[in-house]
C-alpha cells in the first residue's frame, strides 16, 4: 500500500487540478452564453442569405457564370476553423479528422487555417498550408470574414484554386455540436434546390434582377461566401465554448471522484499505521514484563 | 402580416450581427447600383444591390439610417434588406465622417495613379451617406 505521505501529496495535486478545471468551466459557461447569443442573432441573416442565393440560382436557369461553373484548377481551398486553445474535448480533433478523412485528395488541398490547434495538426500531417488567420477566431468580426473571402475569391478568379470548402463545427445546441464540411464554390445547383426555395418561388411572380442576373451574382456571391464564413466562425466559437464547458465539467467530476477514493485510501492507511503502532507498543510492553 | 387592402407592407432589415429593424411601412427608399429607388406596396418582385446611401423608412414615423452595403429582396408585400453595414444616426461619428469625406475628396483631386479610385469613391459615398443621414 502506498504510504500516507504519497497519498496525501497525490490528493492535494488532484484537488488543485480540480479547482482549475472548475474555474475553466465557469469561464467557458459565461463565454458560451455570449457566443450562443451571437450565433442566434445572426442565424436569420444567414438563413435568408442562403435562401436568396438558392432561389436566385434556381430561377436564373442556365447561367454561365464562373462562380457556378467552376474553373480548370484541381486545387481545393479548405477553410478550417478550430480553436486557438486545447482542453476542449474532441472539438479540435474532430475537425482535423473530418478534413483528413480523405473526402478530398491530400495533394489537391490548400488549407486556410483559423485556429492554432488545427494549423499545428495539419502541419504535422504534412498538408499544404496557406496563410494563418488564427487571430480572427478570438473575436470574430464581419470585416475579418470579408478580408478572408476577398483573398479566397481573388485566388479563385485567378484560377489558382478550383473549389472552396469550409470545415467548421455546427452549433446545434449546448451539448450537440457536429463538425461539417461544406462546399462554398462553385455553388452547387443540385444541392441548393431543396426545401424553402419553393415557398418563395411558388406563389410569387418571377423574380427580377437589377442589375442583370450575372452582374448581380457577381456582387451577391462574394457576400454569400463572406456570410457563410462568418457564420461558420461564430458557430464554431460557440461550439468550442460548449465543448470546453462539457470537457471541464467531466474533468471536475472525475477529479472529485478521485479525491473521494484517495481520501478513503488515506484514512485506511492512517488507521493501518495507528493499529500497527499500537500493536508494536503492546508487544513491546508484554516483552518487558 | 400587413392588411390586404392597405398600403402598408412589412420591412425587415437584418445584419450579420443583429436584427436591425422589423416593422411596417408605407414607403422605403434607398440607393442601389442602378440609382435611388422608392418602394411602395405591390412592387414587382426584384432583387437589387445596395450602394452607400440613406435608407428612409416611412411608416407611422420616418426613420433614417446610413446603409452602406448589402442587397435587398423586394416582394409585393415585403421588403427584406440584408445589410452588411448599416448604422442608426446616433451610432455615427460626424467628425470622423467629415474627415473621411475630406480625405477621399483630396485623394480624388490628386489623381495619383497609385490610388484605387473605385475604393476611394466608395469611401466618399459612405462618408456622404453618414453625413446626409445626420442632416
Amino acid at each position: 500500500m502506498a504510504s500516507m505521505r504519497d497519498i496525501k501529496r497525490r490528493r492535494s495535486s488532484i484537488q488543485s487540478t480540480g479547482q482549475i478545471t472548475k474555474a475553466m468551466k465557469l469561464v467557458s459557461t459565461v463565454k458560451l452564453q455570449r457566443t450562443k447569443q451571437a450565433a442566434q442573432n445572426s442565424k436569420g441573416y444567414f438563413d435568408y442569405m442562403y435562401r436568396t442565393v438558392s432561389s436566385m440560382l434556381a430561377k436564373a436557369g442556365q447561367i454561365e457564370h464562373p462562380y457556378v461553373k467552376g474553373n480548370e484548377s484541381d486545387k481545393k481551398a479548405v477553410v478550417m476553423i478550430t480553436g486557438n486553445r486545447g482542453l476542449a474535448g474532441g472539438y479540435n480533433s474532430n475537425i482535423v479528422k473530418l478534413v483528413t478523412r480523405g473526402d478530398l485528395k491530400k495533394e489537391d488541398m490548400i488549407i486556410y487555417t483559423l485556429g492554432k490547434k488545427g494549423r499545428e495538426a495539419m502541419n504535422r500531417h504534412g498538408y499544404t498550408l496557406a496563410e494563418d488567420y488564427s487571430t480572427m477566431i478570438d473575436a470574430p468580426e464581419y470585416v475579418d470574414a470579408m478580408r478572408l473571402s476577398a483573398t479566397l475569391l481573388s485566388a479563385y478568379r485567378a484560377g489558382e484554386i478550383g473549389e472552396i470548402y469550409l470545415a467548421y463545427t455546427n452549433f446545434k445546441n449546448t451539448v450537440v455540436h457536429e463538425p461539417k464540411l461544406m462546399k462554398l464554390l462553385p455553388v452547387d445547383k443540385a444541392e441548393q434546390i431543396e426545401g424553402p426555395v419553393e415557398e418563395i418561388q411558388g406563389s410569387e411572380a418571377p423574380m427580377n434582377f437589377e442589375p442583370e442576373e450575372e452582374e448581380a451574382l457577381d456582387m451577391i456571391i462574394p457576400k454569400y461566401v463572406t456570410s457563410i464564413i462568418y457564420g461558420g466562425m461564430i458557430e464554431s466559437v460557440a461550439s468550442e465554448n460548449g465543448a470546453r464547458m462539457q470537457a471541464m465539467d467531466n474533468a471536475t467530476t472525475n477529479a472529485e471522484e478521485m479525491i473521494d477514493k484517495l481520501t478513503l485510501q488515506y484514512n485506511r492507511a492512517r488507521q493501518g499505521s495507528i493499529t500497527q503502532e499500537l500493536t508494536e507498543i503492546i508487544a513491546g510492553s508484554q516483552a518487558q514484563s | 402580416m400587413a392588411e390586404e387592402n392597405s398600403n402598408i407592407f412589412d420591412v425587415r432589415v437584418i445584419t450579420p450581427d443583429r436584427t436591425f429593424y422589423v416593422g411596417e411601412a408605407t414607403m422605403v427608399e434607398f440607393n442601389t447600383t442602378e440609382g435611388e429607388i422608392g418602394i411602395y406596396k405591390k412592387h414587382i418582385p426584384m432583387t437589387v444591390i445596395i450602394k452607400p446611401g440613406v435608407l428612409t423608412i416611412t411608416g407611422e414615423e420616418v426613420k433614417k439610417a446610413a446603409l452602406h452595403s448589402g442587397f435587398a429582396e423586394i416582394l409585393g408585400d415585403s421588403v427584406t434588406i440584408l445589410a452588411e453595414v448599416i448604422e442608426w444616426p446616433d451610432e455615427i461619428d460626424e467628425m470622423r465622417a467629415m474627415a473621411a469625406k475630406e480625405r477621399a475628396e483630396r485623394l480624388l483631386l490628386e489623381r495619383d495613379p497609385k490610388t484605387d479610385i473605385a475604393r476611394v469613391e466608395t469611401a466618399l459615398q459612405r462618408a456622404m451617406a453618414r453625413i446626409n443621414v445626420l442632416h
